[in-house]
C-alpha cells in the first residue's frame, strides 16, 4: 500500500464523523477542489464525497410481510389495489414488483398505453401513508385453513416492508434516438421520428457508480441513502458487467456496473421514491440513491473529481437496432454535450432532454453530505468487493 | 397592443354561430387558432391566440360574455404541480413549442405558459403525471 501518499481507513473516517470533524463535499464540489489543489492535497483534506442519482429503475420492488389474520392463511395469490403480487414465498410474505400491472390494464391495446397504476404506485401509496386494499386467495391447508382475505394494508401496520431492488443505479446508460419514420414510445421516453430528439438517463458527474468506476469502495454492505432512508448495497445488481471498454479516467463508455440494494421502507420518504407511468412502455419507479465515497487515497480523489466532459456514452437507435438486438453505436457523446442539450447524430443536429433528474440527484448528494456532517450517517465498510464475489 | 392565449368554450347553442368572425370584424382582433375541437350540436372548444388593441380586446371579451361563450386564459387550463414535479425532463422531449424546457445549467424543468399552445402532449408523457390539463372537458359550466 506504499504506492499512495495519502492513506485513510473507514475506521478513521467514521471516527472523524463521530467527533464532528469529518470533511464532506458533494461530487460536484469535488471537481473544482481537485482541479485547484491536485489529487493528493484534496485527498488529505476531503474525507468523503457524496453522490446521488434519481432515475427510473424498473427493477425494483418491495417485500411485504402482511401479518396473519384469524384463522391463518397461506396466501397463494394476492392483489394490492388490483396489482398482482408474487406469493411464491412463505405464508404471508409477498413481493410487489414496481413494474407489475393490474390484469385489467389495457396495456398497449390503445397505443400508446397510459399505464396509470402499477406496482410502483402501490409502493408510493404505502410510503405516502395511504391505505392499500389487499385481496388474497389460498387453497387452504390444515395449518392455514383460510381461503380468502380482503383487508386494508397500512405501512405502519405491516410487520415488515423491505424495499429490495435487484438492479438499480446503472453505472452508465445509452443515449436514445429513433431512426424510424414514426414516434416511438420507449423506457427512454418518447422518441420522435428521423432523429427528432435524443434522451439520456443519468446524473453523470455526480452519479454514484461513475465516481467509483472500479468499485474500489462500493461493495456488499456499503451503507447508502435509499429512498430517503438508510439502505445497503446487498450485492452487485443483475446484468452487472465489470469488463467493459473504459475512458482513460476509468469510467465505462457504455452500460456496465449495477447495484442490488435493500432498505427498510418504513424509514423512507415519498419525496425520494416516485411511481412513474411511462407512456407506451409501462410502469416504472424513480428511486433516489446516494452513495458516500470515502476518500481513502489520492486515487479516490481523482475518481470522484470526474466531470461530465470526460464521461461518454453511446448513441443507440431505439427504433431499429435496439429492439432487434443489433449491438451498434451511432456515435459517442459526452455528458457535457448531452446536458448542454444539442448533439449531432448522422449529420443532423438533435436536441436532447434527460429522463433522470439532476436537481433531485444533487439534492440527495447534499442531504447525504449533511447527514454525515451531523453524525447521523456512518460509512459502511464493504464486507466483500464485487471483484471478490 | 396586447396578445393573449385564450380558451373559448361554446355551448350546444352557440357552436354554429360566427362568433370569431365578429371578433375580427367588429373589434379588429387578429386570431391564430392553436387548437379547435368543434362538433355539430355539441359543446365545443377553441384555443386562440388573440391580439389587438387592449380596449378592443376587452370589448371583444364582453361580446363573448353577451353571447354565452365562456373564456379563460390558456394558463388557467394547464398546470404543472411544482411540488410533485421531479424535474426528469420527459415532458420537454415532447413539448412542440418549448413551453416546457430544461433550464440550464440547473437542469430544472420550467414551464413558460406564454409559449404553451395547449396541445396536451405533456400530460401523458409526464411519468409522475403532475401536469393537469382541463382543456379536454368541453362542457360549459
Amino acid at each position: 500500500m506504499a504506492e499512495f501518499k495519502v492513506q485513510k481507513t473507514y475506521k478513521e473516517i467514521n471516527e472523524k464523523i463521530k467527533k464532528g470533524k469529518v470533511v464532506v463535499v458533494n461530487a460536484e464540489e469535488m471537481i473544482d477542489i481537485v482541479e485547484e489543489k491536485g489529487a493528493v492535497k484534496a485527498a488529505q483534506e476531503i474525507d468523503v464525497v457524496t453522490t446521488g442519482t434519481f432515475g427510473a429503475m424498473c427493477s425494483s420492488g418491495a417485500i411485504l410481510n402482511v401479518g396473519h389474520a384469524t384463522p391463518k392463511m397461506k396466501i397463494s395469490r394476492a392483489k394490492l389495489n388490483g396489482v398482482p403480487a408474487y406469493c411464491g414465498l412463505a405464508a404471508v410474505d409477498l413481493y410487489i414488483g414496481a413494474s407489475e400491472l393490474p390484469d385489467e390494464d389495457p396495456r398497449n391495446t390503445v397505443y400508446p398505453g397510459e399505464f396509470k397504476y402499477g406496482g410502483a404506485h402501490v409502493i408510493q401509496d404505502l410510503l405516502s401513508g395511504k391505505p392499500v386494499l389487499m385481496e388474497a386467495w389460498a387453497y387452504g391447508t390444515d395449518c392455514y385453513p383460510r381461503k380468502y382475505l380482503k383487508k386494508e394494508l397500512n405501512l405502519h401496520e405491516l410487520r415488515n416492508a423491505i424495499l429490495f431492488n435487484p438492479r438499480n443505479a446503472y453505472q452508465n446508460y445509452n443515449c436514445a434516438v429513433n431512426s424510424t419514420r414514426r414516434t416511438i414510445y420507449t423506457y427512454m421516453g418518447a422518441l420522435k421520428p428521423l432523429f427528432g430528439n435524443a434522451t439520456y438517463s443519468t446524473s453523470g458527474q455526480i452519479s454514484p457508480l461513475l465516481n467509483d468506476p472500479y468499485f474500489k469502495t462500493i461493495g456488499v454492505g456499503t451503507r447508502i441513502f435509499l429512498g430517503g432512508g438508510q439502505g445497503y448495497v446487498a450485492f452487485y445488481g443483475t446484468q452487472h458487467v465489470f469488463d467493459v471498454p473504459r475512458s482513460p479516467n476509468g469510467t465505462p463508455t457504455e452500460g456496465a456496473g449495477t447495484l442490488c440494494v435493500i432498505g427498510d421502507m418504513k424509514k423512507m420518504d415519498p419525496n425520494w421514491i416516485a411511481a412513474a407511468s411511462i407512456q407506451g412502455y409501462g410502469v416504472s419507479m424513480y428511486v433516489g440513491i446516494g452513495v458516500p465515497i470515502p476518500i481513502l487515497n489520492e486515487d479516490m480523489a481523482r475518481f470522484t473529481a470526474v466531470k461530465d466532459a470526460d464521461i461518454v456514452t453511446q448513441i443507440i437507435d431505439y427504433g431499429g437496432d435496439y429492439p432487434k438486438g443489433i449491438d451498434r453505436s451511432l456515435g459517442t457523446v459526452t455528458y457535457k454535450e448531452l446536458k448542454d442539450g444539442l448533439i449531432t447524430v448522422q449529420g443532423k443536429e438533435v436536441s436532447v432532454t434527460p429522463m433522470a433528474s439532476y436537481p433531485k440527484a444533487l439534492e440527495i448528494s447534499n442531504i447525504l453530505k449533511e447527514e454525515i456532517q451531523k453524525g447521523r450517517f456512518y460509512l459502511g465498510e464493504p464486507q466483500a468487493t464485487f471483484s471478490q464475489l | 397592443m396586447i396578445k393573449k392565449r385564450m380558451v373559448l368554450r361554446f355551448s350546444k347553442k352557440t357552436w354554429n354561430q360566427p362568433i370569431v368572425y365578429r371578433l375580427v370584424k367588429d373589434f379588429d382582433l387578429a386570431f391564430n387558432i392553436l387548437k379547435a375541437s368543434v362538433f355539430p350540436k355539441e359543446a365545443s372548444l377553441m384555443v386562440l391566440e388573440i391580439s389587438g388593441d387592449e380596449a378592443e380586446f376587452d370589448r371583444g371579451m364582453a361580446y363573448l360574455d353577451s353571447h354565452g361563450v365562456v373564456y379563460e386564459p390558456l394558463e388557467a387550463n394547464i398546470k404543472k404541480d411544482e411540488e410533485r414535479c421531479i424535474h426528469c425532463g420527459a415532458c420537454a422531449a415532447v413539448c412542440p413549442t418549448g413551453a416546457l424546457a430544461i433550464q440550464r445549467p440547473e437542469m430544472k424543468v420550467v414551464f413558460d405558459t406564454e409559449k404553451c399552445s395547449g396541445c396536451e402532449l405533456c400530460v401523458k408523457a409526464c411519468p409522475p403525471r403532475v401536469i393537469v390539463a382541463t382543456l379536454s372537458s368541453n362542457e360549459v359550466q
